[in-house]
């Protein structure tokens, strides 16, 4: 590595004071944090964690000057020595890639499409110093072999879109360690990525860039788990103060803050062993009892695939599937992104085409009928979607969303009482009646995602749908709407199919799992088998990479994973 | 008090007045002053000319040609001796009737077929681009004289001057409203709540209607205005090269352009600079209105006020 280390000074690599910054919108001036003050050692680990809004985002792109021209800026920022807050566009280029990098969220907007990663990891040194366009060549290769990009002497030309995502943030991570910057800002490095792709990414962020390179390492994230298997130190911001700050192991050990308390209980976890719960095993006579009853969902050999251009080839989303959803029953759907979970869902409501084999959907077989046969059937189909913020027209009253099934569906009696029911559903999914006049851009994302599930529930279906419903949530929002749900079955009885990547979700919804992996079926058996004594090898990846909030235990499994 | 205003504040453009700061508010009000000036003129133009757009003479007998501005005619007299300034004021309402009526049509018709092509797909879609695209591939004005002959023969009186000209700028302006809108489509098309609707079973016309039209329609105001601008260039350039409306049925600025033509050479300035200030203000005033408009949608565009420091 020969480029310069920028001169490290005694004392803290960051320091801010007192920073405030507040941003003009439309509604008027919004304080996104008031009042911070922190210090970050060198060759720690810092993590910033809070819930969205919480201003840890700003924070840290603060460090970075990093801050929309919308933005007003008081207090100081200090990075090895400067004030950033202050400082004027020049100054902050300098100070910008040899001080402090910035990793971001998402790795794929993050590289531009039409230059060559080796190009891109290269701009820092062209943009610094006098670097020839050989010894810039060498130095990028030599930075991807270091993260861990294979065959880096021919991968330096090649385009981003030929990497995976996990490789794209080791790339995005290159870029960051390139001119050997003191403080390196982790904006959630690992929220966009699967989990055993994520447990690889920390590992890298951890190994190379503190104990190699010497970095001190500033991690934002919501994500209780990530941060007990790296950080060294914590802040817990909420509604842009400090509210808590501490060691890793004393946070998590003895949380002083109620709001902390909070965060830490809200986190899903799997439960410690096999879990029989009076209410789950009463679930599971339950189930037996219902497999005498025809299942709502029946899959055999079910084979989905999207069409493809013209002289390609079609893509199989899932090439041989079969499974059945028992009447009442929970099936949780798991698997990392392009597993075909979403697929499977999707082919469930017609939403995607079968292509093969025979899908039956509360009693039609959707690989031969029509639409025509199966609408009919629809209003026995409820549907949640990932999105709270895309799945309501901005243009209606939440009432009337809530109430279109009823106005598709229904007789002109149900449609004369549509209000009513309304009501009642906002009020089992435990939003106030009001909210029914209220636009989807006047709610919360939690919020939504509730008058989502009053929705999907309306006319009281058989099956319910549930694609990764609570995944765009924050943590404590995403336990609310998983105890909303659990109450919500038990109240209508509804079977449904939950899809999820979250495998500690799973173990708190599902009465059985089936778990994904590129389209087949690895494992499938009752949530506690599957997930307390896994026999799939990849299932069992699965499960260890899952970080666990709790940073003793999480260091011991790390420990035994590089044994 | 305070609830009027925000009721007040939420009408489109009083709106958009509010929000806008600085520069952008500057451009959106002089905008809305030229063309409120030009919608006043033509409701109004009875009451404001002087004279009629086609009269020759009054009791004192008649103006006589190319008169230069006068206390009796302000702007002077045309060659053919029409009153320069009635004519402008008239000019106002014909320009203003076409606008309406060319754009009326071509966002409806525009509109519908982006709606269904975007929606529907499939082989109506192909064959509804490539139309447009056809259409695309003309030069307008070529288009717009070949309808202005086909509807009205060449020359005509006031509506069916007023309507060939308004369906020639219709067949140029379909398009774009078609693609505008047909884009929209495809994009709200894949938005999470019309799988909703699919999943729920509404039908396709339901889904149309009531989640992609109106989500689709945010630009069109954008759109409007500055084919309004383009609008105006075309009847002034139809009625330049005679395809325009007889003098004597309705005033029209750029069949008064053509007819000043040998009169620029011969030092007469008053017959062509008036209605050529007349279309520059038009369409300046329709074109600045419509960039504010667009600035103002665009978040990423919008001028704000910086944040208060405490």
């Amino acid at each position: 590595m020969s480029a310069e280390r920028a001169p490290r000074q005694p004392g803290p690599v960051v320091d801010i004071r007192e920073l405030r910054v507040a941003f003009a919108t439309d509604g008027g001036d919004v304080v996104a944090v008031d009042g911070v003050s922190l210090q970050v050692q060198p060759g720690e680990i810092l993590a910033i964690v809070g819930e969205s809004g919480s201003g840890k985002t700003v924070t840290a792109r603060s460090i970075l000057g990093l801050l929309p021209e919308t933005a007003a800026l008081s207090g100081q920022v200090i990075v090895a020595g400067d004030d950033v807050a202050s400082a004027p566009p020049r100054e902050l280029r300098a100070i910008r890639g040899v001080h402090a990098a910035m990793v971001f969220q998402e790795p794929s907007s993050v590289l531009n499409p039409v230059y060559t990663v080796g190009w891109q990891i290269a701009e820092g040194l062209r943009a610094h110093g006098k670097v020839s366009r050989r010894a810039a060549r060498a130095q990028a290769i030599e930075m991807l072999r270091r993260v861990g990009i294979p065959e880096p002497e021919a991968r330096i030309d090649y385009f981003p879109h030929q990497f995976s995502g996990g490789q794209k943030q080791r790339i995005v991570i290159a870029m960051a360690l390139i001119l050997g910057p003191a403080v390196i800002v982790a904006d959630e490095p690992t929220t966009a990525l699967d989990v055993t792709v994520q447990a690889q990414i920390l590992r890298l962020l951890l190994r190379r860039c503190r104990d190699e390179f010497g970095a001190t390492v500033v991690l934002i994230t919501h994500n209780m788990g990530v941060v007990a298997d790296l950080a060294d130190r914590v802040i817990v911001m909420n509604g842009g103060r400090i509210v808590e700050e501490a060691p890793v192991e004393r946070l998590f050990a003895q949380p002083a803050d109620a709001y902390t308390q909070q965060l830490l209980a809200a986190v899903p976890r799997l439960s410690a062993g096999p879990s029989w719960s009076p209410a789950r095993a009463e679930r599971v006579e339950g189930r037996e009892r219902a497999q005498a009853q025809a299942p709502v969902v029946r899959a055999e050999h079910l084979r989905i695939e999207y069409p493809g251009r013209l002289g390609r080839k079609p893509f199989v989303a899932v090439p041989d599937a079969s499974f059945e959803i028992a009447p009442g029953e929970v099936l949780g759907l798991v698997g990392e992104s392009g597993s075909g979970k979403t697929t499977i869902g999707r082919a469930m409501a017609r939403l995607a085409p079968v292509s093969g084999g025979s899908l039956e959907v509360l009693g039609v077989d959707l690989a031969e009928a029509g639409e025509r046969r199966f609408r009919p059937q629809r209003r026995r189909l409820g549907f949640v979607f990932q999105d709270p913020g895309t799945s309501f027209n901005p243009l209606m009253t939440i009432g009337h969303a809530i109430a279109e099934p009823i106005q598709v569906h229904g007789t002109a009696e149900e449609r004369a009482g549509a209000r009513q029911r309304v009501e009642e559903l906002l009020e089992a999914v435990r939003l106030p009646r009001a909210y029914a006049d209220r636009f989807p851009h006047e709610l919360s994302g939690g919020q939504r995602q509730r008058a989502s599930l009053a929705r999907g529930l309306i006319l009281g279906p058989d099956l319910l749908i549930a694609d990764e419903p609570t995944s765009a949530l924050d943590v404590s929002v995403q336990a609310a709407v998983l105890e909303l749900f659990g109450e919500l079955r038990e109240r209508f009885g509804f079977a449904s199919l939950f899809i999820t990547h979250d495998l500690a979700v799973v173990d708190q919804v599902a009465d059985r799992v089936i778990v994904l992996y590129k389209g087949e079926i690895v494992e499938e058996g009752p949530t506690s088998a599957v997930l307390h004594a896994p026999t799939e090898p990849y299932t069992q990846r699965l499960l260890a990479s899952l970080p666990v909030p709790d940073p003793v235990a999480q260091r011991a499994r790390r420990a035994a994973r590089s044994a | 008090m305070s609830a009027l205003s925000a009721r007040v504040g939420r009408l489109p453009l009083i709106r958009q007045v509010r929000q806008s700061v600085g520069l952008q508010r500057g451009m959106l009000v002089t905008g809305l002053v030229l063309v409120g000036v030009v919608v006043l003129a033509a409701v109004f133009a009875p009451l404001l000319a002087p004279y009629g757009y086609a009269q020759l003479g009054d009791a004192s007998g008649n103006f006589g040609a190319q008169q230069s501005p006068s206390p009796a005619h302000w702007f002077g007299t045309t060659v053919g001796g029409y009153d320069v300034l009635s004519r402008l004021i008239w000019g106002a309402r014909t320009a203003v009737l076409v606008i309406v009526v060319g754009v009326v049509l071509s966002i409806v018709v525009g509109v519908l077929l982006g709606l269904l092509s975007g929606y529907l797909g499939g082989w109506l879609d192909r064959v509804l681009v490539v139309v447009a695209d056809a259409v695309y591939a003309f030069p307008s004005l070529l288009l717009a004289i070949v309808a202005a002959i086909v509807i009205s023969g060449g020359q005509s009186g006031l509506w069916s001057g007023i309507l060939a000209a308004g369906i020639s700028i219709t067949v140029i302006f379909i398009p774009q409203y078609f693609r505008v809108v047909r884009a929209e489509v495809v994009r709200v098309k894949s938005e999470a709540y019309v799988e909703s609707a699919q999943v729920v079973g509404a039908s396709s016309a339901r889904i149309m209607f009531v989640h992609a039209l109106r989500n689709s329609t945010r630009t069109l105001p954008l759109i409007f205005t500055l084919n309004a601008a383009e609008a105006v260039l075309t009847l002034a350039a139809l009625g330049f090269l005679g395809f325009g409306i007889e003098p004597t049925a309705a005033a029209e600025w750029g069949y008064d352009l053509n007819r000043a033509r040998s009169d620029v050479t011969s030092g007469i300035w008053w017959t062509s600079v008036f209605p050529g200030i007349a279309i520059v203000l038009t369409v300046l005033g329709l074109t600045l209105v419509g960039e504010s408009l667009n600035d103002l949608a665009d978040p990423r565009l919008r001028a704000r006020r910086k944040a208060k420091q405490r």
